[in-house]
């Protein structure tokens, strides 16, 4: 039997990047095959060759043993090879059956779009993969999840023998991820070939069947998922081993309170949450996603207006009504989305790094003290590690690990001695992200108190000194670092209002 | 395997941080300055009556009223709003210095003031309406732009207010301080005005507090909030300093008109958006020079003045430059695809 994809020293380059060096690559009928890999080994562009959005300089793709030339992601898509791209591509204005058969509207006479079969048709593709959705009701308000499962129908609705998924997983909590990969396996089933990217170990161990690796552009092996341990796989990716850290959790008996917060409510979101963080303390935030984390975060630092609650920085109440208030209070706040709200991406490393400080580094005229901030870049270039060539390049060029590292940057230069981190690691590679959790440490260690949200459970239980709970907007629980899985679920999933008497 | 330390990442290298960003502004203001020295040249061959000094000094003359507006909403446009209002705002300014100076007999410096002080309230009311109400710049200032119309018509009663009573007024803009100095090279103080306007507001864009707001507002204006800074009052600052240099337009044109003309105005946001658009200023925000405004400007006065010397009706003048708006767009979209793959 002929694999069902084979792809035979791919070769491709970009201006100064050698982006894949002979890259081997195959895909057999009914197999979910990981591609892993740090950010820029070159999965996506190895996925973009087979879908027809590149073209290889050299090298070989065959289908069912048949070398094709793709042109086009037209090609591709005649040749059953469908792709659900990281970034929803939906048209927010139009129902789901519409993006769905966007292009391929079923006709009546007179070029009349035949909206009935149109809505029967998604229903039906909708029912094949067991999820209940109304195909007439607009993408704009549905949840990422739900929009992703459109997504995923739109890509069924070709009949793809080969499905590339690229971190479909991203928004996704942990019920929706289920029900995702229950449709994988039943895909899996009918012999459709899956291509999963993710950079999820737990992930990988559950649903793939083979996991193939890359690093900076080349291929670096292939391995069984079920009998390869975790610690071989990151060691692939990353060149080396990495150890399993524990925390080590500071004594803080004497440590002075740096922010109490004390019963902020707002909407249906939040519901009288009261907490206290010390100076050197990483106070761990865990949860599923919609548990309220985010919206704490921007709660507490302005920027979306709060129905009651106090807020205590060095026990001084702070009246905080915008992120300039908190900002003032010495508290910064770094957003899950560093690219819509944390940095200005076409402009510099330098520029980013100084925007919450310029008042201080310009004369009463308004006149930027450039020659200062440049030296205070290049000091902060050194002491975060950030990797850019000088200060002027666009941080849009720069890796997720390092733009992240200009956003910290940012808050650092602002004498910010309240950091909350939301999820700080996303879109980070593994790499970067014990280096972020290293300088997390040492911030702590230096005395800033630290709020760190994050999905990724060992994410929470390797760097929080406690972890407080959340679930449906109420503070379920706070419990000491390193604790049990078991009960860290047990608070997250806690929906009967049970109260918080643990919480101070 | 070993155990080796986690603390330091792979070295391997990141993706490709190709310098390639800096390169692509300075193409584009290439770009827009060849076409310029190409259409010179152009008209020049064409006819020996284009490039004489007395025509030169028309054309830039022609600019200075254009290039000034196009200068402020440079700055509007790269935080990635819209001012439609400018025009009649600089009939507005003109007016009220009318007022001023021939009604209230007020000295001439005091007239100076005023047309600048009105445009920069003017535009702190349009500021307000966009940062604080969060209308949308293109609404606010559309309202702004026929409410300023009226009350020019107003004000005035329909009828033109005369400086005649102003001595040294028209010096304003048709004197020549240059010439003075330097009799063969007459530069009208309307240019010399202009390219003073022009390189403040140059050096306030790359130089200050003000002109670094500007460009990140254009670029992500949540970030700059969530990065503590007050985004509204900046907004509104921008406004305010854009509505002033449309002041300083307003004393122009009423110089060189000797007179406030209540009813014009209309239509010269339009030409100084497209001295902007020409000159590659991205509507979308973010990026733009006033070097690259000062050109779109020149270009425009260029292209009517030289089809003029060349007794090309007016109608297909305006033609003419609605498709080098156009092409001058297409271009740079060009240039943009061609970097992006």
């Amino acid at each position: 039997m002929s694999d069902l994809i084979r792809m035979e020293r791919i070769d491709k380059h970009f201006p100064g990047v050698h982006a894949l060096k002979s890259v081997d690559f195959d895909l057999q009928p009914g197999e979910v095959h990981a591609l892993m890999g740090e950010n820029g080994a070159g999965k996506s562009t190895l996925m973009k060759c087979l879908s027809g959005i590149y073209r290889p300089e050299s090298g070989r793709i065959l289908i069912d043993g048949k070398e094709v030339r793709l042109s086009g992601p037209k090609d591709a898509q005649d040749l059953g090879i469908g792709i659900i791209h990281q970034e929803l591509a939906l048209m927010r204005d139009l129902n789901v059956a519409q993006n769905i058969w966007i292009g391929r509207e079923p006709r009546r006479a007179f070029g009349r779009i035949d909206e009935g079969k149109q809505n029967r048709d998604a229903a039906e593709i909708f029912a094949s993969m067991n999820v209940r959705m109304d195909p007439t009701i607009p993408v704009s308000s549905l949840t990422i999840a739900r929009q992703q499962m459109v997504e995923i129908a739109k890509a069924l609705s070709f009949r793809p023998r080969v499905l590339i998924m690229d971190e479909p997983t991203a928004a996704l909590n942990d019920a929706e991820i289920a029900e995702l990969f229950t449709i994988i396996r039943r895909l899996r089933g009918e012999g459709v070939g899956i291509i999963y990217i993710s950079h999820k170990m737990d992930e990988i161990k559950r649903i793939a069947d083979r996991v193939t690796v890359m690093r900076d552009g080349e291929y670096v092996g292939t391995v069984d998922a079920a009998d390869t341990p975790i610690s071989r796989i990151i060691s692939m990716m990353v060149g080396r081993e990495l150890s399993d850290e524990t925390v080590t959790i500071p004594d803080l008996e004497g440590a002075e309170v740096a922010l109490e917060v004390r019963g902020i409510s707002r909407g249906g979101e939040l519901k009288d949450i009261t907490f206290d963080l010390k100076k050197g303390e990483i106070l761990g935030f865990a949860g599923l996603m919609g548990a309220g984390r985010t919206e704490l975060a921007r709660a507490i630092f302005g920027a979306d207006p709060r129905d009651a609650g106090e807020i205590i920085v060095h026990g001084h109440h702070a009246r905080i009504a915008s992120p300039a208030d908190a900002v003032r209070a010495g508290i910064g706040y770094l957003s899950e989305d560093r690219k819509h709200y944390g940095l200005a991406l076409p402009m510099d490393v330098r520029a980013n790094i100084a925007m919450a400080s310029l008042p201080r580094y310009s004369d009463r005229l308004g006149r930027i003290d450039e020659r200062k901030l440049a030296e205070i870049a290049a000091d902060y270039i050194d002491m975060l590690d950030i990797r850019t060539p000088h200060d002027g390049q666009p941080v849009q060029l720069l890796s997720g690990g390092n733009q992240q590292k200009v956003v910290i940057a940012k808050w650092l230069l602002r004498d910010c001695d309240i950091l909350i981190f939301d999820e700080p690691t996303r879109g980070i590679d593994v790499g970067a992200k014990a280096e972020i959790y290293r300088l997390l440490n040492d911030l702590a260690a230096e005395g800033k108190a630290i709020i760190v949200i994050s999905s990724e459970l060992p994410e929470v239980l390797r760097l929080s000194h406690r972890i407080a709970v959340m679930c449906e907007g109420r503070l379920t629980g706070i419990l000491p670092g390193g604790a049990p899985q078991e009960e860290i679920m047990a608070l997250a999933t806690r929906r009967d209002s049970m109260t918080q008497e643990d919480a101070a | 395997m070993s155990d080796a330390p986690a603390a330091k990442p792979a070295t391997g290298p990141e993706p490709a941080q190709a310098p390639v960003k800096r390169r692509g502004t300075a193409q584009q203001k290439l770009l827009a300055f060849a076409s310029l020295i190409v259409l010179v040249i152009g008209f020049s061959l064409a006819s020996p009556n284009f490039f004489q000094v007395s025509n030169i000094m028309a054309i830039l003359q022609a600019t200075s009223v254009n290039g000034v507006l196009a200068v402020g909403v440079t700055l509007i446009i790269i935080t990635g709003g819209i001012d439609l209002s400018i025009g009649t705002l600089m009939t507005f300014c003109a007016v009220i210095t009318g007022v001023v100076l021939t009604w209230a007999g007020a000295p001439l410096i005091l007239g100076v003031l005023t047309a600048v002080a009105t445009g920069g309230l003017v535009g702190l009311l349009s500021g307000t309406f966009v940062a604080k109400m969060k209308i949308p710049p293109f609404i606010a200032t559309l309202g702004m732009m026929l409410v300023l119309k009226g009350m020019s018509l107003i004000v005035t009663g329909t009828r033109p207010i005369y400086f005649n009573d102003t001595p040294g007024f028209t010096q304003i803009s048709q004197g020549s301080l240059v010439g003075e100095v330097i009799p063969a090279f007459p530069l009208p103080n309307g240019v010399l005005i202009l390219f003073l306007v022009a390189a403040a507001t140059a050096w306030i864009l790359s130089r200050t507090v003000l002109g670094r707001y500007t460009f990140a507002l254009g670029s992500n204006e949540e970030a700059v909030r969530l990065s503590g800074v007050n985004t509204d009052a900046w907004k509104m600052a921008i406004y305010a300093l854009a509505g002033a240099i449309c002041g300083i337009a307003g004393l122009l044109i009423a110089s060189r008109l000797n007179s406030a003309q209540p009813a014009l105005g209309l239509g010269y946001e339009l030409e100084a958006i497209a001295a902007v658009v020409i000159g590659g200023t991205s509507l979308a925000g973010g990026r733009g020079t006033v070097l690259g405004t000062l050109i779109g400007a020149l270009i425009m006065a260029v292209l009517t003045n030289g089809l003029r010397v060349l007794s090309v009706a007016p109608e297909w003048q305006t033609v003419v430059t609605g498709a080098i708006i156009i092409l001058a767009v297409y271009g740079d979209q060009l240039r943009r695809g061609r970097a992006s793959t």
